[in-house]
């Protein structure tokens, strides 16, 4: 018992500022790869063949693709050999990196999260659309998406609690998240590992049990009835 | 037959709205229209009448072109001929409406906003405009009083009656129904085919796919019969409840008219 309360007076305060980081790491990467999600969405509904073409071909090469190596792919190759920053602070810049690459990679889940929504729509939907005159975007925007996104609320739910978790894989980048922090601590404080792992698991939990609970009771408020 | 004005009768016999000329469809190998020539004039109310199969609501769909249609066919409306896709075509739908089966109307939106989406979307009419024009819309198909409610808090009857006065409120040169009313239960039907009714004696133009025999009699200018993908007979009503040509017509009059 004395031995954790050692761990936690050397540690204690740290640790809600690396749980801090995957927050921010999980909301800002929420919000891009979101947008970008519905952006690949749109090409892969899109009457244009050569944009579904696009959609596809991203969705099948990200998705496919481990998220170190995406990580490492900004980190070793954009940064390290092209010379791209994106911010003189160092810490900023990996920050930036991690959120880009985190953000990438969970498009294409999103994408295939929001299109799994537009099935639920009705083709009669997109017809009644067509025939009072609406083009493809403001059809997909006025009509599509406002009902896909409400019947896609618990596979988006999903992909959040993913892109939380693998918020850690932004340890790759350097970025001092809770894993990093962990990774220190058992280095340590060998002596009270299973206490240690057992901190960041609940810590995770707290973060992805709310997720689960609140896309649960969006996506039965928000259903559309028919 | 319908009371017309002397005016949509004279207009009816020159002025041709909607024109098919070759038009030819395959589903795959099915072939769903065959060669297709047809001219609805304006202010005429056309009957679309045949079996299950038979082609009748491909055709309804063809002319605002939910469905493409193979080449070398051509379809136009008020004599400008509809492109096979873009900007132009979606301008060009607008002016020909559409009421379907299943209603369709935007499930997440209110009747009114059912209603106002193309006129403020589409036409680029003011909030304020769009929205005074489709209460008098939705007071002539007798729901002006559930515009607030959601589609799926209406009767069938009234969802369709919404989605008619939402394919005016397009101020169209002519409406198209697919079936308007055999999703219905049928003490629901008579509400819609009365709004319909109404259309037809103010002159609408219309293409009507429908197995109500009734309002074919009374509403109908002209029945087009089809079987397999072609047109069989085309007439008026009367000739063609009582004196069809072909043994197919009659079949189906045979098996629809002895309930």
């Amino acid at each position: 018992m004395e031995s954790l309360t050692t761990l936690f007076e050397q540690y204690g305060s740290q640790i809600p500022v690396a749980f801090w980081m995957n927050i921010k790491l999980t909301v800002l990467a929420a919000i891009g790869s979101f947008v970008l999600g519905v952006v690949l969405a749109l090409f892969r509904i899109s009457p244009v063949a050569s944009l579904r073409a696009v959609g596809t071909a991203y969705v099948h090469l990200v998705r496919n693709t481990p998220l170190t190596i995406i990580m490492l792919i900004g980190v070793l190759a954009v940064w390290g050999q092209l010379k791209i920053t994106f911010a003189d602070d160092f810490t900023l810049n990996f920050f930036i990196f991690a959120v880009i690459s985190l953000s990438l990679y969970h498009a294409a889940f999103m994408c295939e999260a929001i299109r799994s929504g537009v099935n639920t729509v009705p083709q009669g939907q997109a017809e009644a659309a067509r025939a009072i005159g609406l083009g493809f975007l403001p059809a997909a925007r006025l009509v599509i998406l406002p009902q896909a996104l409400r019947g896609a609320i618990t596979p988006i739910g999903n992909t959040l609690i993913a892109l939380t978790k693998n918020t850690t894989v932004a340890a790759a980048a350097s970025v001092a998240e809770a894993s990093v922090l962990m990774k220190t601590m058992i280095e340590f404080r060998p002596d009270v590992m299973v206490a240690i792992f057992m901190t960041f698991a609940v810590g995770f939990c707290l973060i992805v049990i709310p997720i689960g609970l609140l896309t649960t009771w969006a996506s039965d408020r928000l259903a559309v009835a028919r | 037959m319908t009371q017309r004005t002397p005016e949509a009768s004279a207009a009816a016999e020159t002025d041709a709205l909607i024109q098919l000329q070759g038009v030819n469809k395959h589903f795959g190998d099915f072939h769903a229209l065959k060669d297709i020539d047809l001219t609805i004039p304006r202010g005429q109310v056309a009957i679309v009448l045949g079996p299950s199969g038979s082609g009748k609501s491909t055709l309804c769909r063809t002319i605002n072109r939910l469905e493409t249609i193979d080449d070398g066919g051509r379809i136009l409306i008020d004599g400008k001929p509809l492109p096979a896709e873009g900007r132009e075509l979606a301008r060009l739908r607008a002016e020909v409406g559409m009421v379907f089966q299943s209603f369709n109307l935007f499930a997440h939106k209110s009747i009114l906003d059912n209603v106002t989406l193309g006129p403020i979307r589409v036409k680029g009419k003011k909030k304020a405009a769009a929205e005074a024009h489709a209460m008098e819309l939705l007071e002539r198909v007798g729901v002006a009083h559930q515009a607030k409610k959601l589609p799926a808090q209406l009767s069938g009857g009234q969802q369709q009656r919404v989605a008619i006065a939402r394919a005016l409120a397009m101020e169209p040169k002519a409406l198209l129904f697919d079936e308007p009313t055999s999703a219905l239960d049928p003490e629901m039907v008579q509400e819609v085919l009365d709004v319909m009714v109404g259309l037809a004696t103010e002159g609408m133009t219309m293409v009507v796919v429908t197995h109500e025999m009734g309002f074919a009699r009374k509403a109908g200018d002209r029945v087009i019969f089809m079987a397999d993908g072609a047109i069989l007979e085309d007439t008026d009503p009367e000739s063609f409840f009582t004196n069809p040509q072909h043994d197919r017509a009659r079949d189906f009059l045979g098996k629809i008219l002895t309930h």
